[in-house]
């Protein structure tokens, strides 16, 4: 049986690549171990090695071809004694074995099932960057006052937009300098520091050791003497070593001294879920961070509000937690073409206007927000949707004045339920504004367990957008 | 004063030995400090004077605690006072100085206001942090003075990161991180040295080793209680100083900036010391012996080595040291009185300096 060669995944997140070059021809002999072709995306090259004896029968996919998707098949291996006439003359992605689903008898499972595939991710564009691809659903989204009207719009992914926006500082500002676990010469773990090293240098682009707690500490300790660093966790899970530093250092610094000194600096790096990668790497931190004064903490969705608010925060006295997500890395947005585009932190953007009930989400959960209200819609039911941008200071005045005119509120978030962002949202509505409610807030988060690894139990665990389209339709009491 | 494992050191000969010569000028009986060992008469009234405000000072913090004036915690420098006094007399204006939570006499060192001081002590207005910090908590930019921290060891990646400002800057400051035995253990404190030695960062380590971390001797809780040797690891080179005599610690102080200034990255000094009281005012000390106190204090304290000095050197009589205790005597009761009549910070001050 002649053997097929697959697309290989190079990451958790990542569902198609380049092939870029073969490295063997066809009627090459290669032995297991012998590499055969590069493959990259835009975060790595890698090769790809046989791992079976015989000669290639046939390249199926041809070097240089982009967007190939994972599990394609890019060539057939002929074992001895077989010839090219043996091989199966289909061409197509080869079938993915479904894992056999379990009783998805679950209350959780209502739109999208809990079987079978990952959770979407973001598409990985190439090094051309070529491949990327708007975020999903198309909804009409409401102006944002902040960008003036008539401005040339960029579509750009999140990750170009964050890196952009250090550029543009760390231009602006010789004070202002990166550092972080490959950061430098590797580019960025997941590549927001491209090309950095290439235009600032060593000296301002610094690769650390793996020693959270240690650099968080010297990145605060430069802050306080008035350097204004920008301190990249390869992961906020990571930074539960350091957040010693982050909140009893940082944050508390200002007020300890009476105002004389304080930690203008920028803790930033992907937070939450990405996929299939654990329970120790997989959670949400916005309401921890959420919860401590002396912090600012932002928590943007689309990449123009990354970029906004990134160089805000890089601007901003007060230190600052800016977390970003591996998922919607990927995603492209329109970021306005604006020499010095600044955001407001602290100021939330009303994503869609509706009348009927208020949805306030932040980050990811507007990945959910966005689709449930794109179904809610053709079932008539007018959502207004309110992306949070910043969870401290929280623009509770733009939940509560959506709410006096829906009242009906539903949160979405990924993170854990208990003490979550929502909650919080839940309780200041009911004290701020019990009279025009007409429904008992609904909160949406991720479920009360540590991320499973299983596709499924993942799936399960994360909130869906059947649970959002439910809740909306609960407190509507349809 | 002979403590276990620093059998090669003796303040009045060689001002310290090298612990650990990798990848340093300084080799096991090089170090050369010994050439600066006497004081002439300036620096020896100097540092009379500097010692003595802090251990007055330190004795009316301990009174006004016991009257109820000084709340939650309060570590005393009592016993210690040369480290810090000859450390400073050692640097050069910029230095940079960061500590933990005893840090009443690194404040009064650097330059800080008794009043300022006492009246954070007291949680008043007048204070260095407008009452809102307290005896662990004070800074000043103008002095150089970091912090005043709580949490043990976070204040040696802060001073690293001082450090690192300094080589970032191009400029010739060296930051001056102390921490206790105890910190000595704390993970971060090896992330920094590892990042300190890698990135050649400007600054002097001070171990302040008085021999209890809290109530639990160094004998108890490490493994390795030669710390001068903790950096060996990175290659930072490390010193075993007579902290009891201000002379020592300012020759050491001297070679150690200078190391740093010229670009050879992170130095260790151990400072062999020893603390009178007890850990904080709540603390009777029942974990050492009474002897032990007893003859720390009569054959090695740092203020009666020098007074002896002063006047066996006929640089000043016994009239003119009691004319410098009584103005000390008065700048601190000044102080303690200003501290005790200033109002408490006004009610608005809650919800001031969370967010500039």
């Amino acid at each position: 049986m002649p053997i097929d060669i697959l697309m290989p995944a190079l990451s958790p997140t990542m569902e198609e690549g380049t092939l870029s070059k073969w490295l063997k021809k066809e009627g090459d002999k290669v032995t297991s171990g012998d590499v055969i072709a590069e493959i990259e995306t835009d975060k790595a090259t890698m090769e790809v090695e046989a791992v079976d004896e015989g000669v290639i029968g046939k390249l199926l996919v041809a070097a240089g071809t982009e967007n190939v998707k994972v599990n394609t098949k890019i060539a057939v291996l002929l074992a001895d004694g077989e010839s090219a006439d043996d091989m199966n003359s289909d061409q197509g992605a080869a079938e993915k074995p479904a894992a056999p689903k379990a009783d998805a008898d679950t209350p959780a499972a209502t739109s999208n099932d809990a079987g079978g595939k990952a959770r979407e991710s973001s598409n990985e564009p190439t090094a051309q960057g070529d491949s990327k691809v708007p975020a999903q659903p198309k909804i009409e989204t409401a102006a944002d006052p902040d960008i003036p009207a008539g401005t040339e719009m960029v579509m750009t992914t999140v990750r170009e937009a964050l890196r952009d926006a250090m550029a543009e500082e760390m231009r602006r500002d010789e004070n202002v300098f990166v550092m972080g676990e490959e950061v430098a010469e590797y580019q960025g773990a997941y590549k927001i520091t491209q090309g950095l090293l290439q235009e600032f240098g060593a000296r301002r682009v610094v690769d650390t050791p793996i020693t959270e707690h240690g650099f968080a500490g010297v990145g605060v300790g430069a802050a306080m003497s008035g350097l204004k660093p920008i301190v990249e966790f390869m992961t906020f899970n990571f930074a539960m070593q350091a957040i010693d530093q982050i909140i009893n250092s940082a944050a508390k610094t200002l007020y300890m001294s009476g105002g004389q000194m304080g930690a203008p600096i920028v803790f930033r790096g992907p937070n939450g879920a990405a996929a299939r990668v654990g329970a120790q790497h997989s959670q949400d931190y916005a309401a921890w961070y959420s919860q401590i004064p002396g912090l600012k903490v932002v928590m943007p969705y689309t990449a123009a509000d990354a970029k906004g608010l990134l160089k805000a925060a890089i601007r901003d006295p007060n230190p600052v937690v800016f977390l970003e997500n591996e998922i919607l890395y990927g995603q492209q947005f329109e970021v306005p073409k604006l020499d010095d585009f600044v955001l407001p932190i602290g100021k939330a953007r009303i994503h869609r206007q509706g009348k009927d009930v208020t949805v306030v989400s932040f980050g990811i959960g507007m990945t959910y927000a966005v689709k449930a209200v794109a179904e809610l819609e053709k079932e008539g039911i007018d959502v207004e949707l309110i992306d949070l941008r910043t969870i401290r200071p929280m623009d509770l005045p733009t939940v509560i004045e959506s709410v006096k005119k829906t009242g009906r509120l539903v949160t979405v978030e990924e993170g854990y339920p208990q003490n979550s962002v929502g909650t919080e949202i839940a309780t200041r509505v009911m004290q701020q504004a019990f009279d025009y409610l007409d429904a008992p807030i609904l909160t949406i988060a991720g479920k009360d367990v540590p991320m499973p690894y299983a596709a499924n139990l993942e799936k399960l665990a994360l909130p869906n957008v059947g649970e959002v389209v439910q809740a909306v339709k609960t407190v509507c009491y349809k | 004063m002979a403590l276990p494992n620093t059998a090669s050191v003796s303040g009045r000969k060689s001002a310290a030995k090298s612990a650990n010569a990798i990848g340093s000028k300084f080799g096991p009986g090089d170090f050369t400090g010994k050439n600066s060992l006497e004081f002439g008469k300036d620096e020896d009234l100097h540092a009379y004077r500097e010692m003595l405000m802090i251990r007055r000072f330190e004795e009316k913090a301990g009174q006004l605690y016991g009257m109820g004036f000084i709340g939650g915690f309060c570590h005393l420098y009592i016993g210690q006072e040369a480290v810090v006094v000859g450390m400073q007399m050692a640097q050069k204006e910029g230095d940079q100085v960061i500590t933990a939570y005893r840090d009443h006499g690194h404040m009064l060192a650097c330059g800080m206001s008794a009043r300022g001081v006492m009246a954070e002590l007291t949680g008043r207005r007048g204070g260095y942090s407008k009452g809102k910090g307290g005896s662990m908590h004070m800074f000043s930019k103008e002095k150089h003075f970091y912090g005043g921290h709580g949490i043990v060891g976070a204040q040696v990646s802060l001073g690293t990161g001082l450090a690192f400002a300094n080589k970032y800057r191009g400029n010739d400051s060296v930051s001056v991180a102390y921490f206790g035995d105890g910190a000595a253990n704390q993970g971060q404190v090896y992330e920094s040295f590892n990042m300190a030695a890698l990135w050649k960062l400007p600054i002097v380590y001070i171990v302040e080793n008085n021999r209890y971390a809290m109530g639990t001797s160094t004998a108890r809780a490490t493994a390795q209680s030669n710390y001068s040797l903790r950096g060996s690891g990175f290659g930072i080179p490390g010193i075993q100083v007579d902290g009891m005599d201000v002379r020592a610690v300012k020759a050491a102080g001297d070679e150690a900036l200078e190391h740093c200034r010229s670009g050879n990255g992170p130095i260790i000094l151990e400072m062999l010391t020893y603390r009178y009281r007890g850990h904080s005012m709540s603390d009777p000390a029942k974990y050492r012996s009474k002897d032990e106190v007893q003859k720390m204090r009569s054959e090695h304290d740092p203020i009666e080595q020098v007074k002896v000095r002063l006047m066996e050197k006929g640089w000043a009589s016994e009239d003119e040291l009691k004319a410098i205790d009584k103005d000390i005597r008065d700048v601190v009761s000044d102080s303690a009185d200003f501290a005790q009549a200033d109002p408490e910070p006004d009610v608005s001050e809650l919800y001031t300096d969370i967010l500039l």
